[in-house]
């Protein structure tokens, strides 16, 4: 491995310095000449029908062109999540309804001239709501006596069980073993469940789309998403407009966390683009994120354990109620996420239930968001697993170590459980979790610290907590990733990629990838990535697959320009192919020395002999997700008096395989765990008795500033997952399902008291230990 | 209303309300799309200029009460020798990854910077908790100025 001249090497992200100039465009800085700007209405309440819907005085504002409605749009069922087709998501949304389902439903849309009369007219839409009950708790969304969200002819594209008068979106059984026996042969059973809650993704660009026309007529949308192709498709479906016509192009994005895993907005761009023959905008305000976009999903994780003396669990039943709010979107995948990629993490459990069910509320929609289920799974198994550990008096790192799944070994839970269809068998070709478990204990100082509750002030006592986890590396049998090559005149090439760089820096990994196949240094690779009229296809940036999965179709496309390259190079050398070596932007015949350098080779085959472009493209799919692991750990510094916990180290030991870019590696990692340690202690969705988020902006939904954050230390331990180019596996998200379960297992270690629900803010800690009588 | 200052080094003169966004008019007028809107209401700092070398969030601030005032954006600012040693320290330490907070991040380092050359963690900490990151964690944007410090000797 250490001959690499790119791979595992922090070269600088190839667009760091056009995003620090400010220089590179993001959606809203396209000049779209003339554009019409679109402003939403949202429903205020949580369950209605539309009695009546008057529009004449908002198109009667000045500059107003266009007012849209159910009235005036077709009807056309879908699912706005961005998935692979047929997306698993139940087809229950349409663009514009009679009937609104939650506070943050779309209701109209009016264009205009300027963004202040569209905002205008939208206020003079006169809307009559009939009001229907309400279903906020997910408790109860399947009793008789709950009132019916979806009452049409919603479906679903893929044989699932899709429930809607029950109000359940997707339902999931898997199991296998002899639960009961299992439970009677146990010492003890250890029951509980665990909570989690709305967040938003918070990424700092909002949602935005512009739709424009080409010389020709074609449909032009530039949006910030995170699957391009699947805009595309889904645009064409839902406005009948033909694939070919439409082209879409993402440029930098904002950051996406799976929030712009959604298709949104391009829908109503298009929409009004098509209607009016003129260019359209619209940018969401951050409070239309807050309670319009997408969220992680509020689930209940109903843990049951049979443990034996030792710590050996003889059976396990996850029970996983998830609110889906009022749409299906990612109803099934997350919900099976929970326990496909939690499950399997402790594959000797002989006897096992998963049980799982997403429900309809008249709450905000959840969807994709970063550790997709598997955070909510975690932080249920985590805490559990320290409970068991502590009951059979051992250190949770010692069990963890004992009980985890290992290299060489598989798990039936792996194929019994997939992302909306079966899963697939697979067998762990690199697992580093006991390294990442010890480096990360000596980092945090856990022997030292764990059990010893040291004062560090007045009423202040400190405690450690840990977590482990896996993700996955894309969805096997499902993603697909496409990338093509050619050669220019001077030896560099360009590289096209459908995948998705939304601010991750795949679009450097990726060239890392090329350049390593190629060796020559990453500066000589351009790349363009996800512009669907210029770039090969990929299911995009979202499931932990680009590295993987793209990064597969890099180094396929790649070889196959090395291959070309070598039957070049050989006759000009007048060497064999095989004696031949790719050095340093050269061809060195071993044998004799000579060489010949790219630019060479290029001039030789675009302009003297047997003249021919050098180009490929090659396509990847997966036949299975090799998981990377995590082992997360947090010191906390409980105050008894207010039950305020602050988090004062945290450290991630992530075995991501061979990393490709180790800065960015970590970049992702730390981003992944302050962004899950704000959702852990402070991040939540406020709503009053009728449904309405009462928060929806920073300064009360409130995110970790840097003021806020603690000692962050992590540690890339390298693996090599031979099934990956150059040993990689992702890295993405899994740094986000160690921060709750991790600060909750130091809480109780700091002051006894089990945290069953986030976010762990003050008062609930207080109210906790009110609760136990520990304060 | 005609309102006249100091834009990027260059003077400005324009008319119109008074109560304008200046967010709205450095982009809408002057094409300085370096300049994010990420919240609307003076939380995200992805707006941040320098207004006579105090940092401000210009999604908050009329532009009527820029009149006569100096006003630098990454636009201008990315043209001095600060900024490269702040742009090479960023990108060495990965303190950029959407890049859509980084200008606003950048332009908070400045601020601290002038201030102070060479500021402590805590102090560094304090100077861009008025800038939201989703993406980095913000570890790395600490080292990148911390970064920018140690090699921009002299320079602040």
């Amino acid at each position: 491995m250490g001959d690499y001249i790119n791979i595992g090497r922090s070269v600088r992200k190839i667009d760091a310095l056009s995003l620090a100039t400010g220089a590179d465009k993001f959606t809203d800085d396209y000049e779209i000449h003339d554009p019409l700007y679109i402003a939403i209405l949202y429903s205020p309440v949580a369950h209605a029908e539309i009695k009546q819907i008057d529009v004449s005085a908002a198109e009667k504002v000045r500059g107003v062109v266009d007012v849209l409605y159910y009235g005036n749009v077709q009807r056309v069922l879908h699912t706005t999540a961005g998935q692979g087709y047929p997306e698993p998501s139940p087809y229950d949304a349409l663009l514009f309804d009679r009937r609104v389902r939650f506070v943050g439903d779309r209701v109209a849309l009016a264009a205009a001239e300027t963004r202040e009369a569209a905002i205008e007219a939208v206020k003079k839409i006169e809307v009559k709501y009939r009001d229907l009950e309400p279903l906020f708790d997910m408790e109860k969304a399947m009793d008789e006596s709950a009132p019916r969200i979806h009452v049409d002819d919603e479906y679903t594209k893929i044989p699932a069980e899709y429930r809607p008068e029950q109000n359940l979106a997707a339902e999931i059984k898997i199991g296998f073993g002899d639960l009961e026996r299992g439970f009677n042969e146990a010492d003890f059973i250890e029951e509980q469940s665990y909570r989690m809650h709305y967040a938003s993704h918070c990424a700092i660009e909002p949602h935005t789309s512009c739709a424009y026309f080409d010389d020709r007529g074609r449909l032009v949308i530039v949006t910030a998403t995170q699957v391009p192709f699947h805009v595309r498709r889904i645009v064409s479906t839902v406005l009948d407009i033909p694939v070919m016509m439409i082209r879409v192009i993402k440029p930098r994005i904002g950051g996406g966390f799976g929030g712009k895993q959604e298709v949104i907005l391009e829908p109503l761009v298009a929409l009004v683009a098509w209607r009016n023959k003129r260019p359209a905008k619209v940018v969401m305000s951050r409070k239309e994120v807050f309670i319009s976009s997408r969220t992680r999903h509020p689930m209940r994780v109903r843990l049951k354990t049979g443990v034996k003396r030792d710590g050996r669990i003889s059976a396990i039943e996850m029970d996983c109620l998830m609110n889906t709010g009022a749409y299906g979107t990612h109803a099934l995948t997350v919900l099976a996420n929970a326990g496909g990629k939690v499950l399997p993490l402790f594959n000797k459990i002989e006897n096992l239930k998963f049980h799982g069910r997403s429900v309809y509320t008249n709450l905000p929609v959840g969807g994709a968001y970063r550790g997709y289920g598997a955070t909510q799974g975690y932080f249920a198994f985590n805490q559990h697993m320290d409970i068991i550990a502590r009951r059979t008096d051992q250190d949770i790192t010692d069990f963890f170590k004992r009980w985890h799944i290992r290299e060489g070994e598989t798990s039936a839970v792996f194929k019994a459980l997939g992302e909306g269809k079966e899963g697939v068998s697979q067998v762990i070709n690199s697992c580093k979790l006991d390294e990442c478990i010890d480096r990360g204990a000596g980092a945090i100082g856990w022997h030292g610290k764990r059990g010893k509750r040291i004062e560090s002030g007045r009423n202040r006592v400190k405690g450690m907590g840990m977590a482990i986890a896996m993700q996955g590396s894309g969805i096997p049998g499902i993603d697909m990733a496409a990338a093509s090559m050619k050669m220019n005149d001077d030896g560099s090439f360009n590289l096209y990629v459908g995948a998705t760089d939304i601010g991750t820096g795949s679009d450097t990994i990726l060239a890392q990838i090329a350049a390593e196949v190629l060796k020559i240094p990453v500066e000589m690779i351009i790349v363009l990535s996800s512009d669907t009229d210029l770039t090969p296809f990929d299911t995009g940036a979202y499931a932990s697959s680009t590295t993987y999965i793209s990064g597969g179709a890099v180094e396929k496309c790649a070889e196959d320009i090395k291959n070309q390259l070598l039957d070049t190079a050989s006759v000009m050398l007048k060497a064999e192919k095989d004696s031949l070596k790719l050095d340093a932007g050269k061809v060195i015949d071993k044998k004799t020395g000579k060489k010949v350098p790219y630019d060479k080779i290029a001039y030789h085959t675009l302009y003297i002999q047997d003249q021919f472009q050098i180009q490929a493209q090659a396509s990847c799919t997966a036949s299975e997700s090799p998981p990377p692991f995590i082992a997360q750990f947090a010191e906390v510094d409980v105050d008894r008096s207010t039950g305020k916990a602050e988090v004062v180290k945290f450290v991630s030991a992530v075995d991501c395989g061979q990393p490709v870019n180790p800065v960015l590696a970590e970049g992702q990692v730390e981003g992944a765990v302050v962004n899950g340690l704000s959702y852990a202690l402070c991040e939540d969705y406020i709503f009053n008795s009728k449904g309405r988020m009462v928060n929806p902006r920073f300064w009360d939904y409130k995110i970790y500033t840097a003021a806020d954050i603690p000692e962050i230390i992590t540690i890339v331990v390298n693996s090599f997952e031979k099934s990956g180019p150059f040993g990689v596996k992702s890295v993405g998200e899994i740094g986000i399902n160690g921060p709750a379960p991790a600060v909750a297992n130091a809480i109780f270690d700091a002051v006894g008291v089990r945290m069953y629900e986030t976010p762990m803010t003050p008062e609930k800690v207080w109210k906790r230990m009110k609760e136990e009588g520990v304060n | 209303m005609k309102i006249s200052f100091v834009l990027n080094g260059r003077d400005v003169l324009l008319d119109t309300d008074p109560l304008r966004r200046l967010l709205d008019v450095l982009r809408d007028e002057f094409n300085l799309t370096g300049v994010k809107e990420g919240c609307g209401e003076g939380e995200c700092g992805a707006c941040s200029v320098l207004v006579n070398d105090k940092i401000m969030y210009s999604c908050i601030l009329p532009v009527g009460s820029v009149d006569g005032s100096r006003v630098l954006t990454i636009e201008g600012y990315r043209e001095t020798e600060r900024y490269k040693v702040l742009q090479e320290a960023f990108t060495e330490a990965g303190s950029v990854q959407c890049g859509f907070c980084t200008p606003g991040f950048i332009m908070a380092a400045e601020a601290l910077l002038s201030e102070d050359a060479s500021p402590d963690e805590k102090s560094i900490r304090e100077a861009i908790s008025g800038n939201l990151c989703r993406c980095t964690g913000y570890s790395m944007i600490v080292d990148g100025i911390k970064i920018a410090s140690r090699k921009g000797r002299g320079l602040w």
